[in-house]
């Protein structure tokens, strides 16, 4: 895992010219360009604007990049006011340093937060897409090429579009690219009626769930899920190397009062060294989307309910803490039950994150000559070593301490300040919300904007399945949680109707 | 204190206790299960409080109690005086409708009371004529412990009762049938009956003894002072009317390939069970555990699984607590399972459970209590002190006070935490033979 980051950290492309370094550079050997005074890996910033202005070079003081560079941009996209993250502590984006924007591109004030912004929400304006329902067209408008007319294409449906993606024949199904074993063996939960054992195959399964001959645990139903909804789908698995699935995520879509969609996703990534994170993972998860499908149809803004959410999925982790439970009395030393968590709501033309720990939410654009970004800041120790300026990220992610986490949801967490964040994308793209389980094995967002399957956006549970899959080929280490959460462009106009 | 509350049916219960990570590679799996029994009445209830059963429900016991009448009883005379009030004092705990029995030992076994090949059923008028028989009690003849054992296996098998239980009282060696009679008798009457052992002066043989509570799941203690037996034997009755469930079998199933390295009950006293196994169905076997009332008795297991890949689970072994039913079927009474999880986390695989760690503490603290008083018998002195050395830093470190009292009256300590000792110069034989009889019985982990 750590040489992971090394390999961002040491092996990466000059920031002035895109040259290769060499680890240990401490001036690009093409351009010269200071490297001290610049991260190596400057393709993996938490937050910087995702209008899609042609790369910006990260060593710019963070003005803004160009929003009329797309058409599509109708309010300012908020930047960070530090996107450097060299020596200086690193600039999240704090929920108070966002203008939030109101569903119908509006930009609210610049004071306006999380606690301030909950009424400018939701309801003026009716999306023209909203006839879509929850199922939102898969045309996206950031094509390769211009197409002639936006909607002049056939309109019967995701496979109707072969012109704008290169993409298979409709209805044939093959496999683009190969797909991994494991998504594709348990695509079909195995019968339930054989109850062989699957390690020998020969023993009968005990109602414990181990096998009567060789002893093997059977695979649990946490093992590998998946789920897929109109516009969201998500995919967990143990991995390779720990015996049970301690992530959990929930998706789910509702409608918001005026009829257009939000979409939720929900990924939380259970704290191993403390009891039961398994539940602990589970119980925040479907609190915090519990929470939202409550929220939203109220009218809540996205980015509040999502704060209010992540308190609730915290309250959620306190009382399994609560929970008597007679048979765990016997375990010496216990520790709260503890997890992290990730989400991301599509709403109204916004995108919304908000987070408590190391889970991750990156934006990818379709059109990936567009810049993917980070959009959450790991509650990590590395992360804090950076922030505070202590280390550059390359030391403080080769440190084995790098992803002790500083902040989780349970009983014993320090003071709890979820941290949330609203962006209005002005392109077509997926949001990728997922545990360190699949980050470790694509950490900057250049190897997460690889790693993304093209088609994601058509495809998000294959694009999830291909997502794990990469996670399972480089080693599995740790449990891996991917959602993938398809954004539409709300078109021009869609505030005056 | 008995509790109204509590029905007459035990509730059984496992607890299991291991740390279930192996490192990549590893093989052996150790647990400890904790099997408590609860709600068989507690430990001498049927005693102070008969009246709990209720009229038509006859309880369900025999008992047969063995005293020592070959000729050494005499020297001291207050020792056979002693058995006699002891035996008395034990009829007296008999609770009513009880069937029993008194046997007299010497080379040869006989009934005492009731005779005629019959046991006795408990009530005032039969407990007053059996202690009336005990003045009959007359020293005189050799010892052959055996017989006394096939006799009351012969009595007890008369009663159709599902608690058998004899206690067996000697003081000398058992020198009048060879060392293989008495083996043959215990193999004859293991699992037909329980019994207790207990040996009074100091003039027996303490392997003797503890190998006939051994093998009959029973306990084995010194009594010294022959004044001590009647408050012994009180006691030793009242758990045995304590008793609820016969023939319980500790059933441990494990994986094909697995390969059982030992299971040995190790509180409250360390018994070998390893090689008591019978097999019971394919990949399971029992080990016998006798009869249970209100308590709690912990066994540490240690299974060696095959090899699986980093991240498997397997289950290492299943540990249940079984009673064989008239149909010859059994009837589980409870169980807990001993996992194995293999996992490259080192902190994980490399921890040692507490319980685990107390317990192989604890075995060897018995284990090395024989091995010094045998080294030191044998003239060994060397390696006597480094034995009991060593017990005294583990009874001392784990807590075990009055194994640590045991010692300190057959060495000098030195420091307890090093297990530096000296030998005494002079040790009285009954303090060196209590430390021997002793020395399996452990403490519990501290909480």
């Amino acid at each position: 895992m750590s040489q992971m980051h090394q390999q961002t950290a040491g092996a990466g492309t000059c920031p002035g010219c895109e040259e290769p370094l060499e680890a240990g550079d401490l001036f690009c050997g093409a351009c010269g360009y200071d490297l001290s005074a610049q991260p190596a890996a400057p393709d993996d910033r938490p937050t910087i604007a995702m209008n899609g202005s042609p790369s910006a070079p990260p060593t710019a003081p963070p003005t803004a990049p160009p929003p009329a560079a797309s058409p599509a941009a109708s309010s300012p996209w908020p930047v960070a006011p530090d996107a450097d993250s060299s020596d200086m502590p690193v600039p999240a984006h704090l929920p108070t340093d966002l203008p939030g924007t109101d569903s119908a591109g509006g930009e609210l004030s610049p004071n306006a937060h999380v606690n301030a912004s909950p009424n400018a929400n939701v309801n003026s304006t009716a999306n023209p897409n909203a006839n879509a329902g929850e199922t939102p067209d898969v045309r996206t408008d950031a094509p390769f090429e211009q197409p002639a007319g936006p909607s002049a294409g056939p309109s019967a449906g995701p496979s109707a579009e072969p012109d704008e993606y290169p993409l298979p024949a409709p209805g044939a199904r093959p496999e683009p690219e190969p797909a991994d074993p494991r998504t594709v063996l348990t695509d079909p939960t195995p019968p339930a009626g054989t109850k062989l054992c699957v390690a020998c195959r020969s023993g009968r399964v005990d109602p414990d769930g181990y096998c009567e001959n060789c002893g093997h645990a059977q695979p649990r139903e946490r093992d590998h899920m998946e789920q897929e909804l109109d516009a969201v789908a998500a995919v967990s698995d143990r991995g390779l190397r720990h015996h049970r699935n301690e992530d959990a995520f929930a998706i789910s879509s509702a409608a918001l009062p005026d009829g257009s969609p939000a979409v939720v996703a929900i990924v939380c990534d259970g704290v191993s060294s403390a009891t039961r994170p398994d539940e602990a993972s589970l119980a925040a998860s479907r609190a915090a989307s519990e929470s939202l499908l409550d929220a939203l149809p109220r009218g809540t803004h996205p980015q509040q309910a999502m704060h209010d959410a992540i308190l609730s999925a915290s309250d959620a982790v306190n009382a399994l803490a609560a929970e008597p439970t007679q048979a765990r009395e016997h375990t010496p030393h216990q520790n709260a039950p503890a997890c992290t968590l990730v989400g991301s709501i599509v709403a109204g033309g916004l995108l919304v994150v908000g987070w408590i720990g190391d889970s991750r939410a990156y934006w990818v654009p379709d059109d990936r000559s567009g810049p993917t970004v980070r959009l959450t800041e790991d509650d990590s120790w590395a992360a804090q070593m950076v922030a505070a300026g202590l280390m550059n990220e390359a030391e403080a992610y080769a440190d084995e301490r790098a992803h002790a986490i500083t902040g989780w949801l349970g009983a014993d967490a320090y003071e709890l300040e979820p941290h949330t964040a609203s962006f209005k994308p002005d392109r077509a793209g997926v949001v990728v919300v997922c545990t360190d389980g699949l980050w470790n094995y694509a950490e900057s967002a250049e190897e997460m904007a690889r790693a993304v399957p093209a088609d994601s956006a058509l495809r998000p549970l294959h694009s999830a399945q291909v997502l794990v899959g990469h996670a399972l080929d480089g080693g599995g280490h740790d449990n891996v949680t991917v959602a993938i959460l398809p954004f539409r462009v709300v078109p021009q106009g869609a505030g005056s109707a | 204190m008995a509790n109204f509350s509590k029905s007459n049916v035990p509730q059984f219960s496992v607890d299991v206790y291991q740390n279930e990570y192996l490192p990549e590679g590893g093989r052996e799996v150790n647990a400890i299960a904790t099997v408590t029994s609860t709600g068989g009445g507690t430990v001498g209830s049927a005693v102070s409080a008969p009246h709990l059963y209720s009229a038509g429900q006859t309880p369900d016991a025999a008992v047969a109690i063995m005293v020592d009448c070959s000729g050494s009883m005499d020297y001291p005379p207050t020792k056979m005086r002693g058995a006699r009030d002891a035996t008395a004092a034990a009829i007296d705990a008999v609770r009513d409708g009880v069937h029993f029995a008194v046997i007299g030992g010497t080379h040869v076994a006989k009934e005492v009371y009731p005779g005629d090949g019959r046991l006795a059923v408990a009530g005032s008028q039969t407990r007053a004529q059996a202690k009336q028989a005990l003045r009959k009690l007359s020293a005189g003849g050799g010892t052959a412990i055996g017989t006394w054992l096939r006799l009351v296996d012969r009595l007890l098998s008369s009663a159709d009762v599902s608690i058998r239980h004899g206690i067996v009282l000697t003081d000398g060696r058992n020198e009048h049938e060879s060392a293989e009679d008495l083996q043959a008798s215990l193999d004859a009457c293991a699992g037909r009956f329980t019994c207790d052992a207990r040996g009074v002066g100091t003039d027996w043989e303490v392997k003797e003894v503890t190998s006939i509570a051994s093998a009959l799941l029973g306990t084995a203690d010194i009594v010294a002072d022959p004044a001590g037996l009647s408050a012994d034997f009180t006691q030793m009755m009242e758990a045995a009317m304590g008793k609820e469930v016969a023939d319980v079998s500790l059933r441990l199933w494990t994986p094909m390939g697995a390969e059982i390295k030992f299971v040995k009950q190790v509180a409250p006293t360390v018994e070998e069970l390893t090689d008591r196994r019978t097999e019971a169905g394919p990949r399971a076997g029992d080990y016998p555990t006798g009869s249970w009332g209100d308590e709690s008795r912990d066994y540490h297991i240690c299974v060696e699984v095959p090899n699986a890949e980093l991240g498997q689970e397997m289950l290492a072994a299943r540990v249940s607590l079984i009673v064989p039913q008239p149909d010859g079927s059994a009837q589980t009474l409870s169980q807990g399972l001993v996992r194995a999880v293999w996992t490259d986390d080192m902190a994980a695989s490399t921890s040692i459970n507490p319980q685990v760690a107390h317990y192989t503490g604890q075995a060897e603290l018995a284990q090395v209590i024989q091995q010094g008083l045998d080294a030191r018998k044998s003239g060994d002195m060397d390696g006597a002190t480094a034995k009991l050395g060593r017990a005294v830093q583990l009874a001392s470190a784990s807590g075990n006070e009055d194994t640590a009292k045991l010692l300190s009256k057959v060495v000098d300590v030195v420091d307890a935490v090093a297990g530096t000792v000296r030998l005494k110069a002079r040790v009285a034989e009954a303090d060196e033979m209590t430390l021997e009889t002793r020395s399996t019985k452990t403490v519990r982990v501290k909480k």
